[in-house]
């Protein structure tokens, strides 16, 4: 492991600050990503700087009935906080699917957000890869790509973004509250995750010494009754295949509303606003939940490795919204 | 708690920026005060083991992805091998060698022996600590609940049974009487 110089901060100007003067410098948060990485040599900052002094772990309501989590909350109190199990339990369930208690203890919502990807290729050190080395190549394309994205995918990068809770995030519009060096400002996280397109290197829009202080998460009655599923090699403690976030509104048989939301097949979490589109004002029926899930996977672009995804993904997309319309429960 | 942007909170002080080489840092471990010198990219599970000999703590994976090295910061249960030592100044580290009270084992640690909880024994600092904080958390209610949060310690040997049993029997020796009623607050 390379030598890191380190300091811990105990304000949100004094952090920004530290950051923004030291260019080979980071945040240190939980640091379940960041110290893995540092170990294995992909990331490489000279200084950490150590945030969690920072008065960011509280869970407070906003007008209207939403929430504001703090950046530095940790992933097993949020999940367990009652105003997040009871108005939005899809957000609560995907951080209990996510990870072990032990680091949902450590990693915080904020770093939650900026976790990396796990392409073995991004990870091994070696290999080429456009997001570590830029203009290398992308070796999952012709590589193992079993568990690779299927959707939103580019000639230079297909890693699956890896985060649960940031899937239901994105199906509930929250929005990502940053200070940085020029300033305070909302992202909606719609806008927080980028593409790969011809640049996988840049996963987010935070400018350097940019630290995350909070999650909103809008008021959104159709919440309450969120369910959050998860698909993966085994039952516990691994990344997911295919997740799905979902919410319905149905009245009289009909979809008033919609919310979707897909993880462990985009190379961002996965807001599916097609599928969302067919199914407002459809009957809430078996057969609009298969159209529903084909709009949205008919973008899909498949590798080698990772075909079985669209059909996982399709089955995964109608249970979610059969249990969504029953009123969640999970 | 809550959530704080204001710089009013600490006055503005100058950061002191520490490292890359060896730093003075004071661990307080098992409620003992220990003074190390360290550089800051050393990991608490290094610390421990290497520096200050408490070597019940195990180095499985080193990424984050055993639990043989599980810890409790403050508390709560986490990963040593992902936790920078230099980050638990001012903070409380308990680790297996911690648990006995004047020589005497936990009783999750006896009900592992009791329960044959383990066959090579390298995951099982990190099971019991886990273990024990689990019933802490709530998180033991039942084995559907006791295997969801036990799944960040592997067991290569697959003792799996027994840790549940082990787990099982702490809990309910915890348990209030059938009918008894709360402390009426």
């Amino acid at each position: 492991m390379r030598p890191l110089a380190y300091a811990r901060v105990s304000t949100v100007e004094e952090a920004v600050e530290t950051v923004t003067a030291a260019p080979g410098s980071a945040f240190l948060a939980g640091g379940t990503t960041e110290v893995d990485l540092i170990r294995l040599g992909i990331a490489r900052p000279g200084l950490l700087v150590d945030i969690n002094d920072l008065p960011l772990t509280g869970v407070e309501d906003l007008p209207g009935g939403g929430l504001l989590i703090g950046a530095l909350a940790r992933m097993s109190d949020v999940a367990r906080a009652p105003e997040v199990a009871g108005r939005y339990p899809g957000v609560s369930r995907a951080l209990l699917l996510g990870a072990s208690q032990q680091l949902r203890n450590m990693a915080s919502m904020g770093g939650n957000l900026c976790q990396r990807v796990r392409c073995a290729y991004f990870r091994d050190g070696l290999s080429p890869c456009n997001k570590r080395e830029p203009g290398t190549g992308c070796s999952a394309l012709d590589g193992l790509n079993r568990g690779h994205a299927i959707l939103g995918t580019s000639e230079h990068c297909i890693a699956t973004h890896p985060s649960d809770v940031a899937v239901a995030l994105a199906a509930f519009d929250a929005v990502v509250r940053t200070s940085g060096p020029g300033g305070a400002r909302r992202i909606p996280i719609d806008d927080f995750y980028l593409l790969p397109g011809d640049t996988p290197e840049r996963e987010n829009p935070l400018a350097h010494g940019e630290l995350i202080t909070a999650i909103e998460l809008p008021p959104a009655g159709i919440a309450r009754r969120s369910i959050y599923l998860k698909f993966r090699d085994r039952e516990s403690y691994e990344f997911a295949l295919v997740s799905v976030c979902a919410a319905l509104s149905v009245r009289d048989g009909i979809v008033a509303e919609a919310r979707l939301a897909l993880g462990g097949v985009g190379t961002k979490p996965w807001r599916a606003r097609h599928a969302e589109a067919r199914l407002t004002g459809a009957p809430a029926t078996a057969e609009s939940y298969a159209a529903a899930a084909a709009a949205e996977l008919a973008g899909a672009a498949v590798r080698r490795h990772n075909a079985f995804k669209v059909e996982l993904a399709r089955r995964a997309i109608v249970r979610g919204l059969t249990l969504a319309a029953r009123g969640g429960a999970r | 708690m809550g959530i704080d942007l204001s710089a009013e909170a600490a006055p503005r002080r100058r950061t002191t920026v520490r490292g890359p080489s060896d730093e003075p840092v004071v661990l307080t471990v098992n409620g003992t005060e220990h003074a190390v010198n360290l550089e800051p990219r050393v990991s608490l599970l290094d610390a421990l083991r290497d520096r200050l000999a408490l070597t019940g703590s195990k180095k499985g994976c080193d990424q984050g992805t055993c639990g043989a090295c599980t810890v409790w910061v403050d508390g709560r249960r986490v990963l040593a091998c992902l936790t920078l030592a230099i980050t638990c100044e001012g903070r409380q580290v308990t680790t297996i060698e911690g648990l006995t009270t004047d020589g005497e084992l936990h009783p999750m640690q006896r009900a592992f022996i009791e329960h044959d909880a383990f066959q090579c024994g390298y995951c099982t600092p990190g099971q019991i600590m886990s273990a024990v904080a689990l019933i802490e958390e709530g998180n033991a209610g039942t084995d559907q609940d006791i295997a969801e949060f036990m799944s960040g310690n592997l067991c290569r040997c697959a003792a799996y049974p027994g840790i549940r049993a082990a787990i099982r029997d702490v809990r309910d020796a915890r348990a209030p009487e059938p009918g008894a009623t709360g402390d009426g607050g």
